[in-house]
């Protein structure tokens, strides 16, 4: 039957990509309906039980920023917050925490009643309704039609799952679900570009049976960091301790030993899996001069005895892991709670995607999350944002709008998958971002905040905040531009005794602010008043710091935005482009990208294509922006 | 005659700067051409066409000068000190064309010629029969990518067990890196002598037999020898190739105070053309006294290259050849009965580090020089960062000097930089 109501957006999926992307919809004010297969596992944590980290932690500022759920989330259900990097610069140190599991689902799904314009559906979705080339709405597994000018699809590890352990596999999700077969199937029939990717976990042990006395303690950072712009430490609940323990000599040859039967090198599982999380058994074949790897032993949450013994994500058959979890320090007479497995499922090459997240191959179709190739809460949440702010703006005949790369990491992940693809799980790394000085945690609202409001994503608690923020912090960078701070008799006393030396030049004080030895208070100290925020002086010393770094950036990004600002149109025939060589042809025609930058940005497109590029384009006739100088 | 070209928004700034004032627009006028102290180094004929009408469509700047590369060679590097950069081969019709000055007609044409450009800058990189140039820049980069991976790993993975970055450790990384690149720099810089040819300026007091010798190597009377001090009043140019190596040979003025104003304005050329120099060739007498000869070193720039030529030999009686064991290296050698110049010829080339056409190093072009300077700046700035405690700076000052270096032999990926991290470290929880 036909649902009676109809709705703006459709979101398949509730974990992390599904609950941003109905989340962004609905504060747009579209009308939203968010379908689960289990309303209880709404925000399920199914790896790791952590938020956050170098380069994701950027991201869950960025959603933030955004006005987005997930770092509010984690400070409802952060049990230990440490700051990483924190002993580094700015631009690199990040935010993460340990989430007690249950406290996660629990902040989660409360956001998701209380927002307005959005309502939840427990059905499976078998198939989506297709008519005159565009995606109309979705059918669930009792044949119920809802419908929608534009769907979100978030359905993550279901998608054509196959779990291994040793050398037995079956059809499965998370461990624990079924798989969404009949979907994948669907997607399958589809002109999609489908392919496999391969991911762990490590058997989950029961906490009552480690001895922690033999293992390292890791306590949280105190204070507490908060992850949201808007959060508070006493938001946090009670705050453990992660463990530190290590593999042997013994646990490496007792898994070199059960290699035989690993899923991995019998050639079962043929998707790749992620190279930064590589299985226990990798890490010891790639790695045969290391005598231990590090395990990370991370409580699930606050009221469970389980815990996640992050580093020995594994495949082996049960016994071998048995075997090799007591062999390891603390853990001798340990308890495996749910066995270790590999899983492979499908996912949909984001080479076919537009920046919007809108799919090139079915209008009003929106692909968040794991089934675009990446791996991580911050990087599904990340992408869920945006494909349920552009999801919604669609419904109302307005143009996408997506981050650049200058200007957030979920530009920058967003750019990565829809440019080059993927061939492992992606993952954000800092390194990934060429303008890493400017993408900071510290700056995230300043960066996005107010195309956040302009977008209709930030309400006016946040707008206010980030207004009081903002206009202190202005406040003070033009007092400090404006202020001279000059050499002179009667100031020099003064000055050597603030900053040790008396100034030679008339400098302006945020000048001073630059040199590395100089902070804000010897600045204040010298031009008399002070900023009573603390943010907004780190903020102050920041911007000082990477001055000159981030103005030799901006010429960099000014530069390319040329090229960014020039479009590719969609229906560009490669074919007749004269010149380009047939590799660069068929990157080209796989990627399509959406700008010139794009293009340029594809491994193996030369300088000389894009020039080829640009000549082509005008002859087409389209506009192109004024050329730099020589 | 030589003509350079200055397409951009920064054109009129340029003429300002170069021509005293901005021309009228469109109409041929004569000029001197201004160094930055506002000497002549040129004069000729300016034209200024202000953009949209112009070839490129962007504010265009002409010099007509009278040319020689080695002029041209000046006034070039004066229009880049003001900020210009070199045109990329085809830039100018490439932009004609972006800029929609050239009709649709021309389109094809345009496509083929920015294909043949940058088929051209690719032989150009590759130009040298074994590759030279590129595998050493190649190794570089490799290098230059391992110490990249091991920070940005350790930005990237604060907590797992890798080897921690130790400022030490890392700035003496940098310094070999530094010092690699400083050779290949004096390669490329010798490799470009080969390209673009050696500029060999000659030296001296008044008739020691400069004009003379500039007659010889040329083979014909391009200066006005006389036995009068200070006939040659003016800088004169020769182009010459000693077997296959070009030569620009400028002669000077004698070194001398005047009070001739011609002659002194001549004087001043003069010393700008020996701070610029190749190699400088310092000719006195065979009979100069020590002292003397050690004045007019020391008189000359302390980096300058120098060979001491002892002329007229056939009047002391000595053996023409090379001097053993001088510091600069010196030279006996009679301009007149011409003893000694087989050995000039043979000197003057083994100072370019030149082996015969087939046998050239590797060739490298100004702008493959360029890019190595920006490199070891970048890497400059980056042993001066402090890894430990900020390593995001020192990994943008790495990135940077491999976007320069990128430009010869291009670029390195990040998708490149997270596999050597991963091939690297065991990186995983």
């Amino acid at each position: 039957m036909n649902y009676p109501a109809s709705y703006d957006v459709i979101v398949v999926g509730g974990g992390h990509a599904g609950a941003e992307a109905a989340l962004a919809s609905a504060r747009t004010g579209a009308a939203t309906l968010l379908l689960t297969d289990s309303l209880e596992t709404l925000g399920q944590m199914s790896c790791n039980p952590a938020i956050g980290g170098i380069g994701k932690g950027h991201l869950v500022r960025e959603i933030d920023a955004l006005g987005g759920l997930m770092a509010r989330a984690a400070d409802q259900a952060g049990i230990q917050f440490r700051r990483l990097n924190a002993s580094k610069g700015p631009a690199v140190r990040a935010t993460r925490c340990q989430a007690d599991r249950a406290l996660y689902r629990r902040a989660v799904r409360g956001a998701l009643e209380a927002q307005p314009g959005l309502s939840l559906f427990q059905q499976p979705v078998d198939d989506l309704v297709v008519g005159g080339g565009t995606v109309r709405g979705v059918v669930t597994r009792m044949g119920l039609r809802f419908h929608a000018p534009a769907v979100v699809l978030t359905v993550g590890t279901f998608l054509g799952g196959r779990i291994h352990v040793g050398r037995s596999s079956h059809a499965g999700g998370r461990a624990g679900d079924a798989p969404a077969n009949a979907l994948a199937r669907r997607l399958r029939e589809l002109p999609f570009h489908v392919d496999r990717l391969k991911t762990g976990t490590p058997p989950r042990l029961d906490g009552r049976s480690i001895d922690y006395s033999r293992l390292a303690v890791q306590p949280g950072d105190d204070p507490h960091p908060v992850f949201s712009f808007l959060g508070d430490p006493s938001s946090h609940p009670r705050q453990v301790c992660c463990h530190i323990t290590h593999t042997n000599e013994h646990t490496h040859e007792i898994i070199r030993e059960g290699l035989g039967d690993s899923p991995m090198f019998t050639g079962a599982i043929e998707g790749s899996g992620p190279r930064y999380c590589p299985s226990v058994e990798d890490k010891v074949v790639r790695f045969p001069d290391r005598a231990s790897h590090q395990v990370f032993v991370e409580p699930e949450g606050l009221d469970v005895h389980e815990v996640y013994p992050n580093g020995i994500s594994t495949s082996l058959p049960f016994e071998v892991q048995h075997r090799l979890v007591r062999s390891i320090r603390g853990l001798e007479a340990a308890h495996i709670t749910r066995p270790g497995y590999a899983i492979e499922y499908d996912f949909l090459d984001p080479r076919d995607l537009e920046l919007s997240l809108a799919s090139r191959i079915l209008a009003g179709l929106y692909l968040a999350g794991q089934i675009n190739g990446t791996t991580g809460y911050e990087e599904a949440a990340a992408q869920g944002l945006i494909a349920g702010l552009n999801a919604a703006r669609h419904s109302r005949g307005e143009a996408p709008w997506t981050p650049r790369r200058d200007q957030a990491y979920i530009g920058v992940l967003i750019d990565d998958l829809t440019t080059r693809g993927t061939r492992e799980p992606y993952r954000m790394f800092t390194s990934r971002a060429e303008y890493r000085l400017q993408l900071r945690e510290d700056n995230a609202d300043l960066r996005l905040t107010p195309e956040g409001r302009r977008l209709g994503l930030v309400d006016d608690v946040r707008w206010a905040e980030f207004e009081a923020r903002r206009s202190a912090l202005e406040r003070e960078r033009s007092r400090l531009r404006a202020s001279m701070i000059r050499p002179g008799r009667q100031r020099r006393r003064r000055q050597i005794e603030v900053l040790g030396h008396a100034l030679e030049n008339e400098v302006t004080a945020f000048d001073l602010l630059r040199r590395p030895e100089v902070g804000y208070a010897e600045v204040a100290a010298l031009i008399g008043g002070g900023m009573e925020r603390a943010d907004v002086v780190e903020q102050l010393e920041i911007e000082a710091r990477y001055a000159g770094y981030v103005e030799r950036q901006q010429r960099e990004i000014e530069l390319s935005r040329r090229h960014e600002q020039t479009e590719l149109p969609a229906d560009l025939d490669y074919d007749a482009v004269p010149g380009l060589s047939n590799e660069v042809r068929e990157k080209l025609v796989q990627a399509r990208p959406a700008t010139v930058a794009q293009a340029a940005r594809i491994p193996g497109v030369t300088p000389a294509a894009v020039s080829l590029l640009l000549v082509h384009l005008k002859r087409r006739g389209a506009g192109l922006p004024r050329t730099a100088s020589s | 005659m030589g003509i350079v070209r200055v397409s951009g928004p920064a054109a009129p700034r340029i003429a300002q700067a170069v021509l005293g004032g901005l021309p009228r627009p469109r109409l041929a006028v004569h000029r001197r051409f201004l160094d930055a102290s506002g000497d002549a180094l040129d004069d000729g004929v300016a034209l200024y066409f202000p953009g949209p009408r112009s070839y490129t469509g962007e504010d265009v700047l002409e010099l007509q000068g009278h040319g020689g590369p080695v002029v041209l060679d000046a006034l070039l590097e004066r229009c880049l000190a003001l900020g210009a950069r070199l045109a990329r081969p085809g830039e100018f019709t490439q932009r004609a064309f972006l800029n929609g000055r050239l009709d649709l007609a021309q389109a094809e044409a345009v496509a083929d010629l920015v294909a043949s450009g940058s088929r051209e800058a690719a032989r150009a990189a590759l130009r040298s029969l074994d590759g030279a140039l590129s595998r050493r820049v190649g190794a570089l980069t490799e290098a230059l990518t391992d110490l990249r991976a091991l920070v940005e790993a350790a930005i990237d993975f604060p907590d797992e067990e890798l080897e921690l970055l130790d400022d030490d450790r890392v700035a003496a990384r940098i310094g070999e890196l530094l010092e690699r690149i400083g050779e290949l720099k004096q390669q490329a810089r010798r490799g470009r002598l080969v390209q673009e040819g050696m500029r060999v300026v000659l030296a001296g007091p008044p008739n020691v037999g400069k004009s003379s010798l500039l007659n010889h190597l040329a083979g014909h009377d391009a200066a006005i020898v006389t036995a009068v001090p200070g006939t040659t009043r003016d800088v004169l140019r020769e182009h010459i190739q000693l077997d296959g190596l070009p030569l620009h040979l400028v002669d000077t003025a004698g070194l001398r105070q005047s009070p001739d104003a011609v002659e002194a304005e001549g004087v001043r050329r003069a010393r700008r053309e020996i701070e610029t120099a190749d190699r400088v060739l310092l000719m006195v007498e065979d009979h100069t006294a020590a002292a003397v000869l050690e004045g007019l070193l020391r008189a000359l720039p302390e980096h300058a290259r120098v060979t001491v030529l002892r002329n007229k030999v056939d009047l002391g009686g000595g053996a023409a050849g090379p001097v053993s064991g001088s510091d600069p290296p010196a030279l006996r050698l009679s301009v007149l009965t011409g003893a000694g110049l087989t050995e000039l010829r043979e000197h003057l080339k083994q100072c370019a580090g030149y082996q015969g056409p087939a046998r050239s190093g590797f060739s490298a072009r100004r702008r493959h020089l360029e890019a190595l300077e920006r490199a070891c700046a970048a890497l400059g700035a980056s042993a001066r960062s402090p890894a430990g405690r900020e390593p995001e700076l020192l990994a943008e000052d790495l990135r940077q000097a491999q976007l320069a270096l990128g430009e010869i032999t291009g670029a390195v990926t990040t998708e490149d930089l997270l596999g050597r991290i991963f091939s690297s470290f065991c990186i995983g929880k």
